[in-house]
């Protein structure tokens, strides 16, 4: 089967190059598996979990937010947050969870700064949370 | 003719400074090479940023989105780069010049922005209007403060206070070369003039989602971060290049001048010798006479 090139860049590195067969990612219009020969697409990403298919073998990431360039022979994905599934730690991601889950509730002094970070804190947990299932 | 001992002390002092300036340097050139590596790999995330918003700039054309067409308002927002530090050559001096010196810019409709106290100092002291002096993100810059920036910028940008954004930094081009370099954030001018129409074939056929209204919006912000991250890391570079250069002629400066007060010091030492021989020489014979 045709593969084609994956490229993932952050502004601190390069995360991820490499020749890959399929990949899975979130995107702002839903959800989107993408084999080579796509046609031309840029897409926004929604967080949640990048899987890419590389010779049978998946590798999971937990994608928080950039966008992604799908051409018919590459895909690059340009992540400002992206994390691989063993750099996660998962007792660290429950508890930023709880914590957030925590200020939501607490409704009577939040303004609308601590909400949104509370929202964006808690939004990455379960990417995260979801990236190890 | 000065004495020895000056002489001698003012070589001490000499040495003492060529040791500083030597130390400085070595941590200098070690901060360079972190620093240009970091710039290395942010290129890439870069480059494909310009490229991406270039090839959705070339497919919206002329457009009345707000990011494009700019809006009435007359003020002008300056971020500008420079280091807490001094000591590093004209680092500093040379970024505040492109803007006291640019006809473009007049003192009463500029809202200043500093990273790093240097240019803080040098714009207060111009009596220019800052807005913020941000003088810790330029230690260890993050994405996450290019991004903190970028909303304080556009949500005043937004709300009309102000019509356009540049930011001043130093381009690191290589170890030597550092060129100050005065850039346009916002609005964006749609058709850029350095494009070379190679990318274009494949931009005629990209597609957006959503639309690519919705994607301007969202990405634009992005570019901004990304544009001001990138400008946090060359500037770092070349900080650290301007003062690892400062540093070397300051070095050599003082070895020159060591190498000059030791042969004045030599010579002193041998005509004083002299002197006294002849003055021994001289007491003798009145003795015989």
């Amino acid at each position: 089967m045709d593969k084609f090139k994956v490229r993932i860049v952050t502004p601190e590195r390069v995360f991820y190059e490499g020749e890959a067969d399929m990949v899975e990612m979130n995107t702002t219009e839903g959800q989107i598996g993408c084999y080579p020969g796509h046609i031309p697409l840029t897409v926004i990403v929604k967080p949640g979990v990048l899987n890419i298919h590389e010779n049978g073998e998946i590798k999971t990431a937990a994608l928080h937010s950039g966008f992604a360039e799908i051409l018919p022979d590459s895909f690059n994905i340009l992540a400002e947050t992206v994390e691989w599934k063993d750099e996660i730690d998962e007792e660290r991601a429950k508890a930023a969870m709880e914590r957030a889950k925590k200020r939501l509730e607490s409704k009577t002094d939040i303004d609308d700064l601590e909400r949104s970070r509370a929202e964006t804190a808690l939004q990455r947990a379960i990417t995260r949370i979801d990236a190890l299932k | 003719m000065a004495s020895m001992r000056d002489i001698k002390r003012r070589r001490t002092s000499i040495q003492g400074t060529q040791q500083i300036t030597k130390a400085m340097k070595l941590v200098s050139t070690v901060k360079l090479q972190r620093a240009r590596s970091n710039a290395e790999k942010s290129h890439n995330y870069f480059d494909t940023m310009y490229r991406t918003v270039c090839s959705i700039l070339a497919r919206v054309g002329e457009s009345d989105h707000r990011y494009l067409k700019g809006n009435n308002s007359g003020r002008k927002a300056i971020v500008v780069i420079t280091s807490n530090r001094g000591l590093a050559g004209g680092y500093n001096s040379n970024v505040v010049k492109l803007i006291t010196s640019d006809p473009r810019f007049s003192k009463d409709d500029l809202d200043i922005y500093t990273i790093g106290n240097k240019g803080y100092e040098a714009f207060h002291r111009h009596g220019y209007n800052i807005v913020r002096n941000l003088p810790d993100i330029i230690e260890a810059p993050t994405y996450t403060d290019a991004m903190g920036l970028t909303n304080i910028l556009l949500k005043s940008y937004e709300e009309g206070e102000i019509g356009e954004i540049y930011m001043a930094y130093t381009f690191f081009k290589n170890t030597v070369t550092h060129v100050p370099t005065l850039t346009k954030l916002l609005p964006i001018s749609s058709v850029d003039e350095d494009s070379d129409g190679e990318p274009d074939k494949i931009d005629a056929m990209m597609n957006f989602e959503p639309g690519d209204e919705e994607a301007l919006d969202w990405i634009i912000p992005k570019y901004i971060s990304g544009q001001i991250h990138g400008a946090l890391i060359e500037a770092l570079a070349s900080e650290n290049g301007a003062r690892m250069q400062a540093m070397d002629n300051a070095t050599s400066n003082a070895e020159d001048m060591i190498n000059d007060l030791t042969l004045k010091y030599n010579r002193a030492r041998q005509g004083s010798i002299t002197q006294e021989l002849t003055e021994i020489i001289a007491g003798s014979q009145a003795l015989n006479d």
